[in-house]
């Protein structure tokens, strides 16, 4: 499968032969990104793997929005917006597995040697991985929320919640809803980037992403049973996927543990922490 | 690598060292001298427990007492239940209008009308208007004391459940069905002999038929007989998707009337007397009049097993101390995986399946190697997370007593629970040879949706299915109290006292283990078709 290309920098043989500048500069950013899209397209699971997470979100979304409905005469508080992009909760552990082995693989195969001799900045690596993964997280995210965005719209209205019986139809002209779909995708992308950050810390694929979800699904389950009110709030405050999925919510804004964009600010700390301690690890530690 | 079908030549040693003993042995090695699987079972180990306790601790602030006993410091702070002759949490709570019986002897009476008051709006404190809840009850008891919890065996008739006979607390038998008016009323009577406690049932007072008999282990000479009335809290429910579930609890009263009450033996006072049982733990509404033989009886409060969540957040099961379960789980779900991918990635396989030619054995080793370690991994953690979270939360928050049978399977269910996924996740990388993708499909598969069915995400009815289908229905094996049909609650997997799963503890698990073999299937017909 192809993804689309962003802006390519041209045909391979463009880069100058590597004895020839070597010793002149080391290859920059623009060259370690070339490098990198080269290899993530290039690997066959990294297409099959967005698109996976594409379907599943979509499907998902569109799963709970057919299972929802709302009995005459009960009050219901229901979200379109969540509901219809409830699919990230499936679809980010996909993304996870594609921004895990973007940096895993290298470690599995022995390229990371040959990727380190090349480039020897480790940090451009990092960076130029971090960019393109980002890049193509992006794109497929705002596939797939778009998609789920319109599933949700078609069938809730055909569930009742529709204008007459006061829900507003889906639409992205709404801000709210355009804030929970663009939020969405940036969801993803931080996702992919702190789970980058965590493979590049430790190195190997499954225990990079068994702790990318057990940071992730771990938090929104320990504040479920734990009663202390203040507990549950501050657990759901710094929990990466309960703070981050803040941005989803469309109504009942004052029963969010945290606002939403500070929320998505969260996990973007998790990220950014995270792709810290990466490429901390990643510049002191021998390939 | 299918086997040749002549083997031309063969040394003359007998090849030794290739029972399934030796193939065991080699697994076990292989797995005690990796360092870092070690280090996972131990992670698995201390994260299934400091998370419970966690769970433990942070179930309460604010109403702390050091004393033991009923916990009744202030504003929203929960009594300790009554404990019922069964030794579960019972309500306890009714109006009795009652005279002694001593010796065998019978109860009689005819219930001609039954109507109530339920809150009109939301919330406690608020005005009411007529109706009544579902198990609204009233009708003719004998009962071992006046203390709350005692043992009884009840005839009654309810608002929406029909005649029901109703014996400590759980016990609950159907009658004569339908609503109870002044054109069609309903006969009851209770007679004793001995510790056997006869209900029947009439509609017009000479044709009776017999509803059930219990007995009463140890009911004293002289017991309490008479009328009462009871009526549980009004709860609304409404369910919202991404909110969570909501309850409205308020308190609810019912008033019966009565004729034609007799009391048949040798009974000492021969007066009634009327007051409200148990009134530390119920709303205290209640009172009744006579006029001739005529009795209109008021009461509220319930006499039923008691069930968590009631109490907003102040009371738990043993079910909190087991949520580490899922931080334990992923640890061994990545170990479990390395344990087949890691001979793929480092070639290893090779050399295992050359010493060892028959691949089903090596898989059948593995998974128990696997399997044990798991087990006791999650035994050892699961029974310290139940015991120290027991001891933690005494006194500072109410746990509901279970039966040491209960927290048994509790603790061993968890420790099967642990270990079936690890051969799961076993079999899953066995198929898939790449740990991210394996290590992903399991966790995605467990726990993924015991969070979308138990966080309250999905709908109840989408949330319900989940529950089933799943491998996270062998969660059920944690589920600490049961669900009672003659009780109206909340009995969702998640919000409120929460832990209730639509299958049995271990019809769920059985779910887990059809995944688990269907996954070993799979992988056992790869393993023997694959070129390594």
């Amino acid at each position: 499968m192809r993804l689309p290309v962003p802006a390519n920098t041209g045909p391979a043989d463009t880069v100058p032969a590597l004895a020839d500048t070597a010793a002149a500069r080391p290859l920059g950013l623009a060259e370690a990104l070339h490098a990198e899209w080269t290899k993530t397209r290039t690997i066959a699971s990294t297409g099959w793997l967005l698109l996976a997470a594409i379907a599943l979100t979509v499907a998902v979304g569109a799963a709970a929005a057919a299972g929802t409905s709302c009995p005459p005469g009960v009050a219901c508080q229901v979200d379109p917006a969540k509901v219809s992009l409830i699919g990230i909760d499936l679809g980010q552990a996909v993304v996870a597995i594609v921004a895990v082995l973007a940096i895993s693989n290298e470690y599995s195969t022995g390229m990371i040697r040959i990727t380190l001799s090349a480039m020897p900045r480790r940090t451009v690596v990092l960076a130029a991985k971090a960019a393109v993964l980002g890049a193509l997280v992006l794109a497929a995210g705002t596939i797939a929320v778009l998609a789920s965005v319109l599933a949700g719209r078609l069938i809730l209205s055909g569930h009742g919640f529709t204008p007459a019986h006061g829900y507003e139809l889906l639409s992205l002209g709404h801000g709210p809803v355009l804030r929970a779909a663009a939020g969405s995708v940036l969801y993803l992308a931080l996702i992919a980037l702190l789970s980058l950050g965590v493979a590049a810390a430790v190195r190997d694929s499954a225990v990079a992403i068994g702790i990318v979800l057990g940071l992730l699904y771990l938090f929104p389950i320990v504040a479920n049973v734990v009663g202390n009110a203040h507990w549950h709030r501050h657990l759901e405050q710094i929990g990466p996927m309960t703070a981050g999925l803040a941005i989803q919510a469309t109504t009942d804004l004052n029963s969010l543990p945290i606002s939403p964009w500070a929320g998505l600010g969260v996990l973007a700390a998790w990220a950014a922490a995270a792709v810290l301690a990466g490429g901390l690890v990643l510049r002191l530690r021998d390939a | 690598m299918t086997a040749g079908t002549v083997t031309p030549y063969r040394a003359g040693q007998q090849p030794a060292r290739d029972g399934f003993a030796q193939l065991l042995r080699a697994e076990w090695t292989k797995f005690r001298t990796v360092r870092g699987w070690v280090i996972g079972l131990l992670v698995a180990l201390l994260v299934m427990l400091g998370l419970g306790l966690f769970g433990a601790a942070g179930s309460n602030g604010s109403c702390q007492s050091t004393s033991g006993g009923p916990t009744r410091s202030g504003q929203g702070c929960f009594t300790a239940p009554p404990v019922g002759p069964g030794g579960e949490a019972v309500s306890d709570s009714f109006y009795f209008v009652r005279q002694s019986l001593a010796g065998n002897g019978s109860v009689t009476g005819r219930v001609t009308s039954l109507a109530g008051l339920i809150p009109a709006g939301n919330g406690p404190g608020t005005a009411t208007k007529p109706g009544l809840v579902p198990w609204a009850k009233a009708g003719i008891i004998i009962k071992a004391s006046t203390q709350p919890g005692s043992a009884y065996a009840a005839m009654m008739v309810t608002a929406d459940h029909g005649v029901r006979m109703q014996d400590n607390f759980t016990g609950d038998t159907a009658g004569q069905p339908g609503a109870v008016t002044a054109s069609d009323p309903r006969w009851l009577r209770l007679t004793r002999s001995g510790d056997t406690i006869t209900g029947y049932d009439s509609a017009d007072g000479t044709h009776w038929t017999q509803v059930g008999t219990v007995a009463l282990a140890g009911l004293p000479a002289t017991v309490q007989a008479g009328l009462f009335a009871a009526s549980p809290a009004y709860q609304a429910i409404s369910e919202s998707l991404g909110g969570g579930e909501n309850g409205t609890i308020a308190p609810s009263q019912d008033t019966a009337v009565f004729d034609h009450v007799s009391l048949s033996g040798a009974s000492p006072a021969g007066t009634w007397s009327g007051d409200y049982v148990g009134a530390d733990y119920g709303s205290g509404i209640g009172g009744y009049h006579q006029t001739g033989g005529r009795f209109t009886v008021t009461g509220s409060g319930d006499i039923a097993p008691a069930v968590p969540g009631q109490a907003g957040g102040e009371d738990l099961t043993v079910t909190v101390f087991l949520v580490g379960t899922f931080a334990g789980l992923i640890a061994v779900i990545v170990v479990a995986t390395m344990f087949i991918t890691a001979e793929y990635r480092r070639g290893l396989i090779r050399t295992t399946l050359t010493a060892s030619p028959r691949r089903g054995r090596v898989l059948a080793a593995k998974a128990i190697v696997l399997g044990s370690v798991a087990f006791v991994t999650g035994l050892v953690a699961a029974a310290a997370a139940v015991f120290l979270g027991t001891q933690l939360a005494r006194g500072r928050v109410y746990v509901f007593p279970v039966s040491w049978l209960t927290e048994l399977r509790m603790v061993v269910g968890t420790a099967a629970l642990v270990a079936v996924v690890a051969v799961l996740a076993l079999a899953v990388g066995t198929m898939l040879r790449r740990s991210a993708a394996a290590v992903t499909v399991v966790i995605v598969a467990i726990v993924l949706p015991y969070l979308l069915g138990v966080v309250s995400v999905l709908p109840a009815g989408a949330a319900d299915w989940v529950l089933r289908i799943t491998p996270a229905a062998a969660f059920a094996v944690q589920q600490a109290v049961p669900q009672y049909s003659q009780v109206t609650a909340l009995y969702s997997p998640g919000g409120g006292g929460g832990g209730y799963f639509p299958l049995a503890p271990w019809a769920g698990f059985a779910v887990l283990c059809g995944w688990a073999a269907l996954a070993v299937a799979l992988a056992l017909v790869l393993l023997r078709r694959r070129d390594v």
